[in-house]
């Protein structure tokens, strides 16, 4: 077993990290910033948390060049994103949809924001306030030692 | 025989901090101070006999002991001397015991506070801490003992993976690890306290050095680990979100909201309860990041020592402590009298809205990092967490946050006034804007995040320093006492400046990524490639041997517009005994900016495949991390944390004090 684990790890760093090749890259621009766009939120399926413009794995190579291929056939971003979910399944895209199944995932923040700040606030509301004047002794009081002070100077 | 004797010395900590458990807590139960004090002894004991057993691991790599099962798998005789020390903790069983040393200095650390802290609090404190240790040891000892023997043994050594052989090693994971372990410091004070049904500013000023000396240490850590990827990893990214990434973010986030609320509870008296649930959550978040780094249970790039029977072992251990702690606090919090009132506009308020959203950023971190987990367990539907979702979700909670700082620094305690500090700000306000409409002007139609992101970095760094000059200069006051008055402002305020300076310039320093730029071609002895105004020409390619790999060395020459800047190299290494590859990045500092080269393929006939890189101030990302702990060092040298705390009278029980 320890054997079988070294040797994926292993084949798992037998790639230098060193993502899109020149002879990749495509003529018109535009394109290639799109492509590049699209890929770095596609997850290299083989590596360990990985887009596959950073990785070097074959997989993300072919990933590569099949989003590249799409967008020259004239595919939106959309489309070719559709494309690989439709043959890779949802994990290929490092941002869950907006699906039934990751509405917690996506709400998580805003109801914890929100609860939290209710929570917070509500227990700030059930213990007494600082008064916001000062009562008429304390008012008396005050003036008592202002005028000692005012006849001192 | 060192080997053995390390491994008994470990059996013998295992019981030694069976007695420090029991016997402390068991004194301080019964009001016996001599029962009470038997946990500073174990205490110091437990540090020397972890010490020992990490010494003799430390031996035998550095001996190349080839009958160890761990020096095996890890180390090679032709190793350099560093890498053979470094390599002790750089695989599963040996990090964990480096875990264990440092939970055991630690514990000796408080232990030889002898006159700082109430003894029967300190008692109470070094039981919770004998029982994280327990914890960890029978971990050591029952799945993944580094001192286990090989027959027969070997002639030579698996070697270090690569990617570990690197000064990074050296300094990454023991700074990391002191600061995961110091909060356990922070845990078993709320612990104590708890049982104890008894906590107030005192407490607070026991505990805040620990919460800020393991924030500072963890900051560092996590920045150095942040920076070795980027020159290791060959791409130059510095942030991945990835799950153990997110593993040491996350105490990160929850002890910074700690530190704050601490400030909160040692000068007002108020957030107990928050405080205490803080300090149990921040450890928990700690031991969380152990079980997701050690089970391997997320896939990621870290995960070099996977095994399902540790997983559950450790998660055993995170369902115990963390499931008791809150169980106590659940039980014991009610009891904790709150005190200090505040209005609803005042640094106190502006604290708990610093802790809301650190808490709401921690909580999106943890909920991104184990959804695809818990959906997986549910559904069986796989989906991933990347990037893409983090930058999405945590920018909206960070920069309303740090919006909001410089106007909470401002804010008087007890009540304050929003316009009249708003006002106070008018100077700062004025020239970030400027600044900002300035750099927009300059690049015009470049990328927008970079001049509101530089803005606001500015905004950070002048707001923090809008404190200092507040605190110590007015309309007429000569220079010179203006100088004098800042240089003696307390140490715990300049650190807070310093901190929240440095917060200030890591966002100069993320946002300025933007204008990062790339190239990327095949080329040949001579021939150039171009980034932005940068350009970098081949010089040749030369192999170069070292005693443990073989390095296809690639030189170039640096351009800024046509004007010579010097040469770099950038390798691609061959390790000999684990024929794995590994991209050396060439690397050149122009200013807070960098140029970076990676090596593609080296094809026969001599042509390389090279990505240029530009990235201006990507330095102030980790110079302000740096600055950041620097804060919070020198927030550590402040007096009132040095001295004036109260000193025990000889052998008077402070137990005899009524709980609240």
């Amino acid at each position: 077993m320890r054997f079988v684990l070294t040797l994926l790890t292993a084949l798992v760093f037998a790639v230098p990290a060193w993502a899109v090749q020149p002879d990749e890259v495509l003529k018109d621009p535009a394109l290639e910033k799109r492509a590049r766009e699209i890929s770095a939120g596609l997850r290299c399926l083989v590596c360990q948390n990985q887009s596959i413009d950073d990785s070097d794995a074959q997989l993300a190579k072919d990933l590569r060049l099949l989003v590249r291929e799409r967008l020259v056939a004239g595919d939106t971003d959309r489309q070719v994103e559709d494309f690989l979910v439709q043959r890779y399944g949802e994990f290929v895209l490092l941002k869950p949809t907006f699906s039934a199944h990751n509405m917690l995932l996506w709400l998580a923040p805003v109801l914890v924001l929100v609860m939290g700040g209710i929570g917070a606030y509500a227990a700030l509301r059930r213990r007494p306030q600082v008064p916001e004047t000062l009562s008429e002794e304390e008012q008396k009081a005050l003036e008592a030692l202002l005028k000692q002070d005012r006849s001192a100077s | 025989m060192f080997v053995e004797a390390g491994h008994f010395a470990l059996a013998l900590a295992l019981g030694l901090s069976l007695i420090q458990f029991v016997v402390p807590l068991w004194g301080a139960r019964a009001n016996d101070p001599v029962l009470m004090s038997v946990g500073r002894a174990t205490g110091l004991a437990v540090f020397a006999c972890i010490a020992f057993a990490f010494m003799a691991l430390t031996i035998a790599y550095v001996t190349s002991d080839f009958s160890v099962v761990n020096v095996v798998e890890n180390s090679h005789s032709a190793k350099p001397l560093i890498y053979k020390i470094s390599g002790v903790w750089g695989n599963h069983e040996g990090s964990m015991l480096l875990w264990v040393l440092i939970l055991a200095l630690c514990g000796a650390v408080v232990a030889l506070a002898r006159n700082s802290i109430p003894l029967r609090l300190q008692a109470n404190t070094l039981a919770i801490q004998g029982a994280i240790t327990i914890a960890f040891l029978l971990f050591i000892l029952l799945t993944s003992n580094p001192f286990t023997r090989i027959v027969p043994a070997p002639a030579e050594g698996q070697d270090l993976n690569p990617l570990l052989q690197d000064p990074g090693l050296a300094i990454h994971p023991p700074l990391l690890y002191i600061g995961y372990v110091g909060f356990s410091i922070s845990f078993a004070f709320a612990i104590a306290a708890l049982i104890d049904g008894r906590i107030d500013a005192v407490w607070a000023r026991i505990v805040r050095p620990w919460t800020l000396g393991a924030w500072a240490f963890l900051t560092l850590g996590i920045a150095m680990g942040s920076y070795w990827a980027y020159y290791e990893l060959g791409w130059g990214g510095w942030w991945f979100w990835d799950p153990v990434e997110n593993a040491s973010l996350m105490p990160w986030l929850a002890g910074t909201a700690l530190l704050h609320s601490t400030v909160v509870m040692e000068k007002r008296d108020a957030l107990k309860v928050w405080t205490i649930l803080l300090a149990i959550l921040t450890f928990s978040l700690s031991l969380l990041g152990t079980f997701l780094v050690r089970s391997g249970v997320l896939t990621s790039v870290h995960s070099f020592a996977v095994d399902p029977e540790r997983g559950t072992f450790i998660l055993v251990i995170l369902i115990l402590f963390i499931g008791g702690s809150l169980a106590l606090f659940a039980w014991r919090a009610p009891l904790l009298k709150q005190g200090g009132l505040f209005a609803p506009v005042s640094r106190e308020s502006a604290l708990v809205v610093n802790n809301l959203f650190l808490a709401t950023a921690c909580a999106t971190v943890l909920i991104g990092t184990l959804y695809p987990l818990a959906l997986e367990v549910v559904t069986g539907e796989k989906i991933s967490v990347g990037p893409p979702f983090f930058n999405f979700t945590f920018l909206p909670l960070i920069i309303p946050l740090l919006l909001l700082l410089p106007l909470g620094q401002t804010l008087a305690w007890k009540r304050g006034n929003f316009l009249g500090t708003a006002q106070r700000l008018y100077m700062v306000f004025g020239i970030s804007l400027v600044v900002t409409m300035a750099i927009f002007a300059f690049e015009h139609g470049g990328p927008v995040a970079a001049p509101l992101g530089i803005g606001l970095g500015v905004y950070l760094v002048l707001g923090s320093f809008n404190e200092i000059v507040a605190r110590s200069w007015s309309r007429g006051t000569p220079l010179a006492v203006a100088w004098h008055k800042a240089a003696n402002l307390p140490r715990s305020t300049w650190g807070a400046v310093l901190a929240h300076a440095g917060v200030g310039l890591t966002v100069i320093g993320i946002a300025a990524t933007a204008w990062g730029v790339e190239g990327l071609a095949t080329v040949r002895v001579g021939d150039r490639i171009k980034a932005g105004d940068y350009e970098a020409r081949l010089e040749r390619v030369v192999p170069r041997m070292e005693a443990n790999y073989r390095d296809d060395v690639a030189v170039f020459t640096i351009f800024r517009q046509g004007r010579e800047l010097g040469s770099l190299e950038s390798m691609k290494r061959l390790y000999v005994t684990r024929g794995m590859p590994t991209t050396e990045a060439g690397i050149m500092t122009v200013g807070l900016g960098q140029v970076y080269v990676s090596l593609g393929e080296v094809a026969a006939d001599g042509s390389v495949g090279v990505r240029l890189y530009h990235k201006p101030l990507v330095l102030l990302i980790w110079i302000g991390s740096l600055v950041m702990a620097l804060g919070g060092g020198v927030s550590l040298m402040d007096r009132r944390l040095r001295i004036g705390a109260p000193v025990r009278a000889k052998m008077v029980p402070a137990a005899a004090v009524p709980a609240e």
